[in-house]
């Protein structure tokens, strides 16, 4: 199955492998979302939305919807 | 003399760039606004070693040269306009040591355009505590640049960065990459089509939707013999300029920092696991809110007493020490009443923004802007509504610039037509001489009866505005995509003269502002109440002294009887009665009324407007508030403002749209004459239709 953004949990990290560019506004790379990058889910509002991210060193907060296109692999952080 | 160098200061948000301008520029700053839009444009002075002069701008926060808002706009083009008097002779882009890596995006992009540029790492105090060391030679070698470490905490390195800034000369303006590689044929046929222009300069033009003057898009086009690219290939090539942008940085930084996780202590987590809790995030929240408002209240009526007393005292000095005459008395019963109705305000305006001031230093309102997301999605608003909808209790003019960076159109014409219902500071005045007129005193588990009157008007006034959000979003058709990104930044101590500095700033601008104004209403209304046409004005004096000829009433109290004939014949009693009707069933009189109408210019005019009536023709030295509670119901006889009509007056003012200054903002902000008129109808009607029924039901 493939992972996106969306389905990491609390405290979970995994490597960015994807972003499909049409979902995903450009100020969001900017701050780091991309492709080769780690990212770890810091903390999570009520019903997993927004979601609290630490990318590769940037904090930020994004909506679930958005994190769903950004793709991730969870393989060698579990 | 040397000449003044230009020095603008750039930056991501969040990373000290105000507190850079304000160690540099002290007090020798000034805040106004980019001609013909609202951002705020602040700038100063600052003297630099060997007598050397700069003038240094702080340009709006920015994560990239690629635009998205009106804020970011004004960056890029001021970086690209060589005409303009403010074009800098130098960049300083401001970074943060724990975000470099993010930070460089945007120092590489201003590299490229070839002015000289600095490097600045704030907070470098927090180096050793964050585990972090950096190479500074192998950086500045690489980054083509001079960096200047610096702690606008402990004060540390400002001296450096000044005289840096003096020999700005000796910075390279080489580029640290080559970004035109993304797209080698490109940008070879971009650079024969204009062989005189910047390479990324071009390029800028080419994908930002901004006003450059002479070389914009269109120009660009009509080159025949250059293809220009489509919407869709443009943003993959901006996405592909973003990781080679970072490749670069990525391996500068690899050898130039090194990061030693063990050694960081992480504060940040400690904090974020309360704040952010599922239960005591929301808790704290309220605890936080509730605070601010019982301080408002307690900590501010001291010194609000002691300047109602003064200007009282100051009145009455006016008319006994200057000689009688009309300006006299337009001094001591037009212009300095109605100044005090400003003046007195200032205690808890400015606790108002001190408080504001603290969540954003602190870093804590991105905490609430999490938190709040979901719930506030429920009702159309994105959860960056809840900073306008804060700040809105300070004013909502800036609480409606502050909107700008929500992503959803819809969201933010939500937010921005839903803002003024948040209680403002104009409308303090308002609720509390009128809540210290009609609530009994007594505490309620500690807290005041009259703090929490002022506590359910200001939930009434963002439950409004939330319930108004729902119905508009669900009578609103407008698509727009709906996105979200917000930077969670570090928890800061906030600096005192920051907060200071923006504390002083905006009651200035408040005071000032609202000052004008008010200072026009209440000479034009002593002039409206000391004249008036006709017989029963002018010949007052006789008409009270045969009516009342077999009363026996003393010198005084005929007096008084003269006084109030002559202010209900002159201009503005005929007016105010004109108008008397149709509030009648609110429960006002005609004086009421006119401080109504009054305050459609700004609110806070109500209580100078009401203490310019109250005082013209009247002798005794008293406060406003006690004027006002010996006010007759000309009707019912007992006092003008007792409960009914009091919370008839409150509710008025909580839903009633009088600001004209927030409409000019409306239409500003969203570009047409729609959404403010229907704004002003729409509350003042509803307002209406509230305070009858409230007046209606407690009398």
């Amino acid at each position: 199955m493939q992972y996106t953004l969306a389905h990491l949990k609390r405290g979970e990290r995994a490597i960015i492998t994807d972003v499909s560019s049409n979902h995903i506004p450009l100020k969001l790379l900017e701050m780091g979302c991309l492709p080769g990058n780690i990212v770890e889910l810091v903390q999570v509002a009520p019903f997993q939305d927004p979601m609290y991210l630490n990318i590769n060193g940037s904090h930020l907060a994004i909506r679930k919807e958005t994190a769903s296109h950004i793709l991730i692999e969870k393989e060698n952080y579990e | 003399m040397s000449k003044q160098i230009n020095v603008a200061l750039i930056g991501n948000p969040n990373t000290g760039k105000t507190s850079v301008f304000n160690a540099l520029t002290g007090l020798n700053q000034k805040v106004g606004n980019y001609p013909g839009i609202t951002v705020e444009k602040k700038e100063g002075i600052c003297k630099l070693p060997r007598g050397v002069k700069a003038h240094i701008i702080d340009l709006p926060g920015t994560y990239s040269l690629n635009a998205s808002s009106l804020d970011e706009n004004v960056v890029i083009e001021l970086l690209l306009n060589k005409n303009d008097k403010d074009f800098p002779d130098i960049a300083v882009v401001v970074s943060d040591v724990e975000n470099l890596k993010r930070n460089l995006l945007l120092f590489t992009q201003i590299k490229d355009l070839e002015i000289p540029t600095l490097l600045v790492i704030n907070m470098a105090d927090r180096m050793n505590y964050k585990g972090i060391s950096l190479d500074i030679d192998y950086l500045e070698e690489h980054l083509q640049t001079k960096i200047a470490l610096i702690s606008t905490r402990k004060n540390t390195g400002i001296d450096n960065l000044k005289s840096l800034i003096a020999n700005y000369k000796d910075i390279s303006i080489t580029p640290c990459l080559s970004a035109s590689e993304i797209d080698k044929e490109y940008f070879d046929n971009l650079r024969k089509a204009f062989p005189n222009q910047l390479l990324y300069k071009l390029w800028l033009v080419i994908t930002q939707d901004v006003n450059f003057g002479k070389t914009d898009r269109n120009e660009i086009d009509a080159v025949a013999d250059f293809k220009t690219k489509s919407k869709s290939d443009l943003k993959r090539l901006q996405q592909k300029e973003t990781i080679k942008r970072y490749q670069f940085i990525n391996n500068v930084l690899k050898i130039g920092q090194t990061i030693d996780a063990s050694q960081a202590k992480d504060l940040r987590s400690k904090f974020d696991r309360v704040l952010t809790h599922k239960v005591w995030g929301y808790v704290i929240f309220a605890i936080i809110l509730l605070t601010i408002f019982q301080a408002i209240y307690d900590w501010a009526e001291l010194p609000m007493d002691f300047i109602d007393n003064i200007f009282a005292s100051l009145s009455e000095w006016t008319k006994n020490a200057l000689p009688k005459g009309a300006f006299t008395s337009l001094l001591a019963e037009g212009i300095i009443p109605g100044l005090s109705g400003i003046v007195i305000f200032i205690p808890q305006i400015a606790f108002l923004f001190l408080f504001i001031a603290i969540l954003e230093e602190s870093g804590y309102m991105s905490r609430v802007v999490f938190l709040m997301d979901r719930i506030m999605r429920r009702f159309g608003l994105s959860g960056k509504s809840v900073v306008p909808l804060i700040s809105g209790t300070a004013c909502a003019i800036p609480a409606i610039m502050a909107t700008r960076n929500i992503e959803s159109w819809k969201e933010r014409l939500i937010t921005i037509l839903v803002t003024p219902f948040t209680t403002c500071s104009a409308r303090l005045p308002v609720y509390l001489i009128i809540i210290s007129l009609v609530i009994p005193q007594g505490r309620f588990i500690g807290l005041s009866y009259q703090a929490l009157t002022l506590m359910l008007l200001y939930l009434i006034g963002f439950g409004t505005a939330v319930f108004s959000a729902y119905l508009l979003n669900k009578i609103l058709k407008i698509k727009s995509k709906s996105f979200f990104v917000v930077e969670m930044p570090n928890y800061k101590l906030p600096l005192f003269k920051n907060v200071a500095l923006t504390v002083i700033e905006k009651t200035k601008s408040f005071v000032f502002g609202a000052g004008k104004i008010i200072l026009a209403i209440s000479i034009i209304l002593w002039f409206l109440a000391s004249y008036g046409p006709g017989e029963q004005f002018n010949n007052a004096e006789e008409i009270v002294k045969t009516e009342y000829s077999s009363d026996n009433l003393t010198e005084e109290e005929l007096q008084h009887k003269i006084a109030s004939h002559k202010l209900e014949h002159s201009f503005i009693g005929i007016t105010g009665r004109a108008i008397e009707p149709t509030i009648r069933p609110l429960g006002y009189d005609w004086k009421i009324g006119i401080a109504i109408v009054s305050s459609f210019a700004a609110r806070e005019v109500f209580v100078g407007t009401l203490a310019t009536i109250y005082s013209v023709g009247n002798d005794d030295e008293d406060t406003i508030k006690n004027r006002m509670a010996g006010e007759v119901n000309p009707i019912l006889g007992g006092p003008l403002f007792t409960f009914a009509s009091g919370i008839s007056l409150l509710l008025f003012y909580a839903f009633a749209m009088q600001c004209m200054s927030t409409l000019a903002i409306v239409k500003k902000e969203t570009n047409s004459w729609k959404w403010p008129i229907l704004q002003l109808v729409i509350m003042t009607a509803f307002a209406y239709i509230v305070a009858l029924i409230a007046f209606q039901f407690l009398k």
